[in-house]
């Protein structure tokens, strides 16, 4: 096979896999970004300590344990006692999970980067607090984390290689049987890199293009 | 009578904006001259343009007969210009000191790193500097627990640590709350009656009345007036030293 | 529910040491990718701040490409591909060769918002003073820039130690890997790769904890 022609039967290959990691990273993104906002608004708006608590303890537990472990537990561990996650859904589930407890946390600091004086303001105008909190601070807090989600966004992108160690068919799981087949392992894992950075562009434009509109969150 | 420094044809400018429009003049031994004009006059440019923290676009400078910033007919860089600033003690608007460095580090460093003296040496020099500002009861505290009248003060203590021919300020009070003003300028007076010789940019007029020799006034890039302080504060010559004089009183 | 909790109880004797002895390993793993990281970060640091343009062209070449190419895709290219054309890394040095080249690009990134956050009055002072640019860089701005950027080092060094669990992927025997092996002996992967979790937990928290305890100093 001429080099070109063998390339683009290794894209072709690998390309098989791009369904997938579009729809994992999507779907992880929906899924963090959702129930991080959420966990945010409960964690800065309401005082039980009990809540915010587990709150706290949910983000630490998951932003201090590896991706790849919260993969297995979901996909390995909970098949043996009998709830069987398929990988698709287990990669979704555990990048989502993780994903949240990031997002909240950049919510958290989009907030908190508001000076006091806006909700004061709007209360003393008479709006209730629900109302302050998604008519006046969210759309501002929103606009500040959004940059941080970009960065957030092009991180997860690369993060669903992971999920191929557990046989979710997406690009890697697809470049390394590839490789296991034929012998061209260094075109293979090249191409497949190259993949993911063309993927990744577009979206790191995206996060720039933010960055200079709403400025860089402080931490 | 040698002049300690002389300036002549300063020019600055940045990209097309010509700030200094050729400048003149000299500092005797012993002489304090003010700076005075309005903002964006070039006068700070032109104050750190003596120790080349800005780099001239044309002009001679020479302290004590030796030509400033340039050997060779090449501009030097700033490894080389070390030795020319050490010969200068430099106060500036934001103080400038060290924050990880105490108040005597702040002081003694040069001392130890550019003249090579022992720790104690630069540390008994820091005291004696510090004790002419009126600061040794905060010898060992951070700048971050001074306020920014104790912090200014340190800072001329550290410009005096280099034993300088030439005490160069850049509107040393400007940033200090009016309560914290005094003490500088009391002890910028104590200094003027040692004799040294100062170049201070100020907004301070009636300071620079009574304590310099002579009085610039820059505006628009080139010195407006120049001559004996009180005459030129009280009963200046030109039209538009009058006119900024007046903005200032009002 | 405490049926989850029995195997501990039978095993925990025999887990332990094996776990003991992962942690180690990952530690290790860990410590040298970091140590090559911020040797090579700071190269790249000085070559994004170089008077050649060539260099900095390649240093925010080096960046991009790093952000957009996942650290599996490294580590494969590394370990499985470079055989092909005649380097062999061992699992172990393929494992630190990719951690250190991906991190170093986020590390040049703090060294580079560190120095930006040091006021240029500072080293005006330190040249007016008499100081040399390299006497006023070791002794006025670097101290200056380790304190700057300590809490997010930490930070760095945690999600590097997360991402060491991709070298088991590469038959780095860490505690994924580890792991991995007792589950298929004991056929008890949840409460094996939960202990495993456990484990990961044990070494970051502590320094999550310390990083946030540096960026908000009690005053």
């Amino acid at each position: 096979m001429s080099g070109f022609s063998l390339f683009l039967s290794v894209v072709n290959g690998l390309a098989a896999g791009l369904e997938v990691t579009v729809l994992v990273t999507l779907a992880s993104l929906a899924f963090a970004t959702g129930v991080g906002f959420l966990l945010a608004l409960v964690r800065q708006f309401t005082a039980i300590r009990v809540v915010n608590l587990a709150i706290d303890a949910y983000c630490e537990i998951l932003c201090n344990v590896p991706a790849l472990t919260h993969l297995f537990i979901l996909y390995f561990g909970l098949a043996s006692i009998g709830v069987r996650l398929t990988s698709i859904a287990a990669a979704i589930l555990g990048l989502g999970l993780i994903g949240a407890a990031i997002t909240s946390s950049i919510f958290r600091a989009g907030f908190a980067s508001l000076p006091k004086g806006q909700a004061e303001a709007s209360l003393a105008a008479g709006l209730t607090p629900l109302q302050t909190i998604f008519e006046i601070l969210t759309p501002q807090a929103m606009r500040i984390a959004l940059p941080a989600l970009g960065n957030y966004a092009v991180q997860l992108l690369k993060d669903t290689s992971v999920v191929s160690a557990i046989a979710a068919p997406e690009i890697m799981f697809f470049a390394r049987s590839m490789v296991t087949s034929s012998f061209q392992t260094t075109m293979i894992y090249a191409t497949a890199a190259a993949l993911y950075l063309l993927l990744s562009l577009p979206l790191m434009q995206v996060t720039r293009f933010l960055e200079r509109r709403y400025g860089r969150l402080k931490g | 009578m040698n002049a300690l420094l002389s300036v002549a044809g300063l020019r600055k400018s940045y990209g097309p904006v010509e700030v200094l429009k050729g400048i003149d003049f000299t500092v005797a031994p012993g002489e304090k001259i003010a700076l005075i004009g309005p903002s964006g006059s070039g006068k700070s440019t032109c104050l750190r343009c003596m120790n080349f923290l800005e780099k001239p676009s044309a002009g001679e400078i020479c302290l004590d007969g030796e030509r400033i910033g340039v050997r060779n007919g090449q501009v030097m860089r700033d490894r080389q210009l070390a030795p020319q600033r050490a010969e200068m003690g430099m106060v500036f608007q934001l103080f400038n000191l060290w924050p990880h460095l105490s108040v005597t580090e702040n002081v003694a460093i040069a001392a130890r790193k550019v003249r090579g003296l022992s720790a104690g040496e630069a540390r008994e020099l820091a005291l004696e500097m510090l004790a002419k500002v009126h600061m040794t009861h905060r010898a060992d505290a951070s700048p971050l627990e001074l306020s920014g009248g104790q912090q200014q003060r340190v800072a001329i203590a550290r410009a005096l640590a280099q034993k300088p021919k030439l005490m160069l300020f850049d509107e040393p009070t400007s940033a200090l709350d009016p309560e914290l003003v005094h003490e500088v300028l009391k002890v910028m007076e104590e200094l003027a009656a040692e004799g040294r010789t100062m170049l201070i940019v100020t907004h301070e007029i009636a300071f620079a009345r009574d304590i310099a020799d002579r009085v610039l006034f820059l505006d628009g890039g080139k010195i407006v007036e120049a001559g004996p302080a009180r005459q030129v504060i009280t009963a200046p010559r030109e039209a538009r030293t009058q006119a900024f004089l007046n903005k200032i009183r009002h | 529910m405490i049926g989850f909790f029995a195997p501990y109880r039978d095993y925990g004797g025999e887990w332990l040491p094996l776990l003991l002895r992962a942690m180690v390993n990952t530690a290790v793993l860990s410590v040298c990718a970091f140590a090559l990281a911020l040797v090579l970060g700071l190269l790249l640091s000085l070559c994004q701040r170089s008077d050649f343009q060539a260099l900095r062209h390649f240093a925010a070449l080096y960046v991009t490409v790093v952000r957009g190419v996942p650290l599996l895709a490294v580590l494969f290219l590394l370990y499985f591909g470079l055989p092909g054309i005649g380097i062999v890394f061992d699992a172990f040095g393929a494992a630190i060769a990719g951690l250190a080249l991906c991190f170093a690009a986020q590390i040049a990134e703090l060294f580079r918002a560190g120095l930006k956050a040091i006021p240029a009055g500072q080293r005006e002072a330190a040249l007016a003073v008499g100081l040399t640019p390299v006497q006023s860089f070791r002794l006025i701005i670097f101290p200056q820039v380790v304190r700057v950027i300590l809490a997010p080092m930490i930070v760095t060094f945690v999600a590097l130690l997360k991402d060491s669990s991709l070298a088991s992927l590469i038959t780095v025997n860490e505690l994924v890997l580890t792991g991995r092996a007792m589950a298929t002996e004991y056929f008890l992967p949840l409460q094996i790769y939960v202990a495993v979790g456990l484990c990961y937990f044990a070494i970051a928290w502590p320094f999550s904890v310390f990083s946030r305890r540096l960026a908000v100093p009690a005053r």
